[in-house]
C-alpha cells in the first residue's frame, strides 16, 4: 500500500449554494466599502473639527468694560474724540496719561524695565537710579534704549484704558445669533456674575482676536492686551540657532554616510543609530539639553537662553536633517559621480561640484521640513527653561526666551476664558506659519521634480 | 620614473597630497560621529542622573519598578502609576488609531483613485503636522467638554484619559494609515488579481488576501503609533491632569485602575509639570524625572526596534 498524504474532502459549492451566499457576500463587501469611507471621513472630519475649533475661538462678540473710556481721556487732554484716537497722541501725551493714572510704584518697575527718556526719568529720581544702576545687578532699563511709540501706546492701553473682557462669544454662534450674547449678558448682570460693573459700563463690540495688533504687541499678563511678538522673536532667534547648528553638521553628515563611509560594521552602527534618534520623543531630548547645555555648558551659554533652546532642538532635528539629506544624495545617479572621479576629481571635488548642486533642493526641502516640526516643538523648550512670563524681546543668544507654543501652552492651562481667546488666535498664528513652510516646501519640490 | 618631465611635460603622475582633501574628510566624519554622540550623551547623562536618584537611601531600583504609589513628598516612588497612565491613553489612542488608519489605509489602496488618493494622503500627513500643544488644545476646549455634556460632567472629570487618548489617537492616525499603505501597495497585484478571477468579493480580497499578505507592514505602522503615543507630551500635560494614579493590587480593576473616566498622570506629564515646577537641582523629586525619562527612552528604543524589525520583514518578502 502506497504511503500517501489523506486527501481531505473539500466541498465544491453547488451553483445553486453559490447563488444563495452570492448576495450577502455583496452586500457585505458594500458595507465593509462603506465602512472605510466613514473611516477615512472621520479622519478628515477630525482635522477640520480641529481647524474649525481654533477659528471659532479666535473671532467673536466681546461684553468689554474699560476702565477708562478712550474717548473720555483724549476728550480729556483737549482733543474732538471724533478726530483723535488714542493712537494719535503725542509720546510726551502718552507718557504724561500713564504718569496720571498709574501708581508710582507700578511707574518706578515700568521704568527699570525700560526707560520713557533718554534724558531724563519719570517715576524715579536720580538718585536712587544711578545707585540701581551701579549696583551687581542692574535691572534691564539701565542698559536699554528707550521705549518706543507703539510699545507705548500698548502700555497705555493697559494700564489706562484698561479693558476688561467680561464674557466672550465664539465666531458662530456671533454671526448666526448675536441676539443670544445680548441676552447672554444681560443674564449675566442680573445674576451677579460680572461683579461691580453695571451693564451701562459695558459695551458689545465684534472682536478679532487674530489680528495684526495681536502679532506685533508683546505679551502682557492680562489677556486683552496681550500680543505674541515676544514669542514670535523668541521662537525665530530659536530657529535660526537650530538652522546653524543643525544643517550643516547634518548634512555633512549625510555627505559622509553617503559618499565617504564604506559598508562597515561602524558605519552600519552609526546609521542604525541616528535612526533610533529620529523615533526618540522630544521630551528626552529637552532633557539632554537641560543637563548639558543647561547646566555643564553654563559659562557658554548662560544656562537658560535663546542659544541653549536653538542647540537643544538641533539636537532633536539633526537625525530627521540627516535622514532627509541621505535622501535626497542617494537620488542622485551615480553617472554623475563616476563621470566626475574618471575624470580624475577627487572625491570631495565630484561631491562638491556634481552631487551637491543636483540634490540640493531635496536637501533644502528635507531641512525646510525639518524646522517646520522645531517650530512646533513644545516639551524640550519647556525643560530647557522657557520663561514663564517675559515682556521684553529677546535681544539676542543669551536672552532668556519664549516661543510661541510655550505661549499657547502657558495661555491654554489658565482656566479664565479670554486666554482661550488668545491661546486660540496664537494657534492660528503657529498653523499659518507651519502652513507657509511646508507651501515652500511643497514648491520647492514640484520645482525640482519638473527639472529632473 | 614617473617624475621624468621628458616623458611626462605636463607633471609628475604621483599622487598629489591634498590636505584639504583629508580635512574635509576629518569634519564629514565629525559630523557623523555626532550623532552618536548624541546617544551616548542621551545615556550618560540620563544615567547619571538616574544614578544620583537611585543613590538617595530613600529610593531602591525594585521599589521604583514595582511599587504601585508615586508620591514624591512621601518619599515613596513607584513608577507603576505613571506607566498605568501612559499605557492607558496610548490604549485609548490605538483603539482610536487603528480602526482609523487601518481602514482608511485599505480604502486609498484598494478602493480610491490615483486623484483621491493624491488629494487625500496629504490631507491625512497634515495631521501629523499639527503641533501637539494645539492638539492639546483642542483636547481641553472641545474633546473634554463634548465628553462631560455627552456622558456627564459627574461621570467624566474634567480631567481623564478619554480625552486626551482620543486626541492622540487622531494624531497618530497618520502613522498607521502611511506605512499601512505603504504595505498594502507593495502586495503584488497578482494576488488579488487570482482572488478576484475565483470570483471573491473586494471584501474578501482586502481582508483575507490583501491584509494578512502586508500584515508586516501593518505591524511596523501600530508599533510607530503605540510609540509616538507612548512619547507623547503636550497633549497629555494639558488634559491628562497632574495626578499620579496610585493604586494597590486590591483596587477594582475596572472601577479604578483602569478606569478611563479619572485623571491618570503620564509619565511625561510628570516630567513637565515637575521640570517646569520650582524644585531645585538636585533634590530626589527632580531626579526622578531621570529615572523616569530612562524609562521612557528604553520604551520607545523597543518599540522601534521592534518595528524596524517588521519592517524589515515585510520588505523582504516582496523586494
Amino acid at each position: 500500500m502506497s504511503v500517501e498524504a489523506p486527501v481531505r474532502p473539500v466541498h465544491y459549492p453547488t451553483d445553486a449554494e453559490y447563488l444563495e451566499d452570492l448576495g450577502g457576500r455583496q452586500r457585505r463587501a458594500q458595507w465593509f466599502q462603506l465602512f472605510c469611507l466613514l473611516m477615512l471621513a472621520v479622519a478628515v472630519l477630525a482635522l477640520a473639527t480641529l481647524l474649525y475649533t481654533i477659528v471659532n475661538d479666535s473671532f467673536g462678540l466681546t461684553a468689554v468694560v474699560n476702565q477708562n473710556d478712550p474717548a473720555a481721556v483724549v476728550a480729556e487732554l483737549g482733543y474732538d474724540p471724533e478726530i483723535t484716537g488714542l493712537g494719535d497722541l503725542s509720546y510726551d501725551e502718552l507718557v504724561g496719561l500713564l504718569a496720571a493714572n498709574v501708581s508710582s510704584g507700578v511707574g518706578r518697575r515700568l521704568e527699570r524695565e525700560q526707560r520713557f527718556y533718554e534724558d531724563r526719568l519719570v517715576f524715579e529720581s536720580n538718585g536712587v537710579w544711578i545707585e540701581i544702576c551701579g549696583s551687581a545687578e542692574p535691572p534691564d532699563g539701565c542698559a536699554r534704549g528707550p521705549r518706543g511709540q507703539s510699545d507705548l501706546l500698548q502700555l497705555v492701553n493697559e494700564r489706562v484704558v484698561a479693558p476688561d473682557v467680561i464674557a466672550s462669544y465664539q465666531l458662530v454662534p456671533s454671526l448666526l445669533d448675536p441676539q443670544g450674547f445680548e441676552s447672554e449678558v444681560a443674564e449675566g448682570f442680573a445674576t451677579g456674575r460680572f461683579g461691580e460693573y453695571t451693564p451701562e459700563q459695558a459695551r458689545i463690540e465684534w472682536r478679532a482676536w487674530f489680528n495684526w495688533t495681536f502679532l506685533t504687541t508683546p505679551s502682557s499678563a492680562t489677556p486683552e492686551t496681550a500680543g505674541i511678538r515676544t514669542a514670535i522673536l523668541g521662537s525665530a532667534w530659536i530657529v535660526l540657532i537650530t538652522v546653524l547648528f543643525a544643517v550643516p553638521v547634518g548634512v555633512g553628515a549625510a555627505i559622509y554616510l553617503v559618499e565617504f563611509a564604506r559598508p562597515s560594521r561602524f558605519n552600519d552602527l552609526v546609521q542604525t543609530n541616528i535612526n533610533n534618534l529620529a523615533g526618540v520623543p522630544s521630551i528626552i531630548y529637552g532633557m539632554l539639553g537641560l543637563a548639558i547645555f543647561v547646566r555643564v555648558l553654563e559659562p557658554a551659554t548662560q544656562g537658560r537662553t535663546v542659544l541653549s533652546a536653538g542647540l537643544t532642538l538641533g539636537l532633536l532635528t539633526l537625525p530627521v536633517v540627516i535622514i532627509s539629506s541621505q535622501e535626497a544624495l542617494k537620488a542622485v545617479p551615480d553617472s554623475l559621480r563616476h563621470a566626475g572621479m574618471s575624470l580624475g576629481a577627487t572625491r570631495w571635488q565630484t561631491v562638491r561640484a556634481q552631487v551637491l548642486p543636483v540634490a540640493l533642493p531635496g536637501i533644502l526641502t528635507g531641512t525646510i521640513l525639518a524646522v517646520a516640526r522645531a517650530i512646533g516643538e513644545t516639551a524640550p523648550l519647556i525643560l530647557v527653561g522657557a520663561a514663564g512670563f517675559i515682556t521684553s524681546d529677546p535681544s539676542g543668544p543669551f536672552s532668556s526666551f519664549t516661543a510661541l507654543p510655550i505661549q499657547i501652552f502657558q495661555w491654554t492651562s489658565f482656566p479664565q476664558e479670554e486666554f482661550r481667546n488668545i491661546a486660540a488666535a496664537a494657534s492660528i498664528a503657529l498653523l499659518l506659519l507651519l502652513l507657509t513652510l511646508n507651501a515652500v516646501a511643497v514648491i520647492l519640490r514640484n520645482r525640482y521634480a519638473r527639472r529632473a | 620614473m614617473i617624475t621624468d618631465t621628458d616623458k611626462f611635460p605636463h607633471g609628475s603622475l604621483e599622487k598629489k597630497s591634498r590636505p584639504g582633501e583629508l580635512a574635509i574628510r576629518g569634519f564629514l566624519f565629525f559630523c557623523g560621529v555626532v550623532s552618536i554622540a548624541t546617544t551616548i550623551g542621551i545615556l550618560y547623562e540620563l544615567g547619571k542622573e538616574s544614578w544620583l536618584f537611585f543613590g538617595d537611601e530613600r529610593v531602591s531600583v525594585v521599589e521604583f519598578l514595582t511599587h504601585t504609589v508615586w508620591q514624591p513628598q512621601a518619599g515613596v516612588f513607584g513608577i507603576l502609576p505613571l506607566v498605568l497612565g501612559t499605557v492607558l491613553i496610548s490604549v485609548v489612542a490605538i483603539v482610536v488609531a487603528v480602526p482609523i488608519g487601518l481602514a482608511s489605509a485599505i480604502y486609498l489602496s484598494e478602493y480610491a483613485s490615483r486623484r483621491v488618493r493624491g488629494i487625500i494622503k496629504p490631507l491625512l500627513e497634515v495631521l501629523v503636522g499639527i503641533p501637539t500643544v494645539v492638539y492639546g488644545f483642542f483636547a481641553l476646549t472641545f474633546v473634554t467638554p463634548i465628553l462631560r455634556s455627552t456622558l456627564g460632567t459627574d461621570v467624566v472629570g474634567f480631567f481623564n484619559v478619554l480625552s486626551p487618548g482620543i486626541v492622540v489617537g487622531i494624531l497618530i492616525v497618520p502613522l498607521v494609515s502611511s506605512l499601512s499603505e505603504d504595505a498594502l501597495s507593495a502586495v503584488p497585484d497578482s494576488l488579488r488579481q487570482a482572488a478576484y478571477g475565483l470570483g471573491a468579493s473586494k471584501l474578501e480580497v482586502s481582508l483575507r488576501i490583501v491584509v494578512p499578505a502586508a500584515i508586516s507592514g501593518v505591524a511596523a505602522g501600530i508599533v510607530v503609533a503605540i510609540s509616538r503615543a507612548v512619547g507623547e507630551t503636550m497633549v497629555v500635560t494639558l488634559a491628562a491632569g497632574a495626578a499620579p494614579r496610585n493604586f494597590g493590587w486590591g483596587d477594582s480593576i475596572l472601577g479604578y485602575i483602569l478606569n478611563p473616566l479619572e485623571p491618570a498622570q503620564a509619565m511625561t506629564g510628570y516630567i513637565v509639570v515637575t521640570a517646569s515646577g520650582d524644585l531645585g537641582y538636585n533634590t530626589i523629586d527632580y531626579n526622578s524625572i531621570f529615572a523616569i525619562g530612562l524609562t521612557l527612552f528604553f520604551m520607545t528604543l523597543g518599540l522601534n526596534a521592534l518595528s524596524r524589525r517588521f519592517v524589515k520583514r515585510f520588505r523582504q518578502v516582496y523586494e
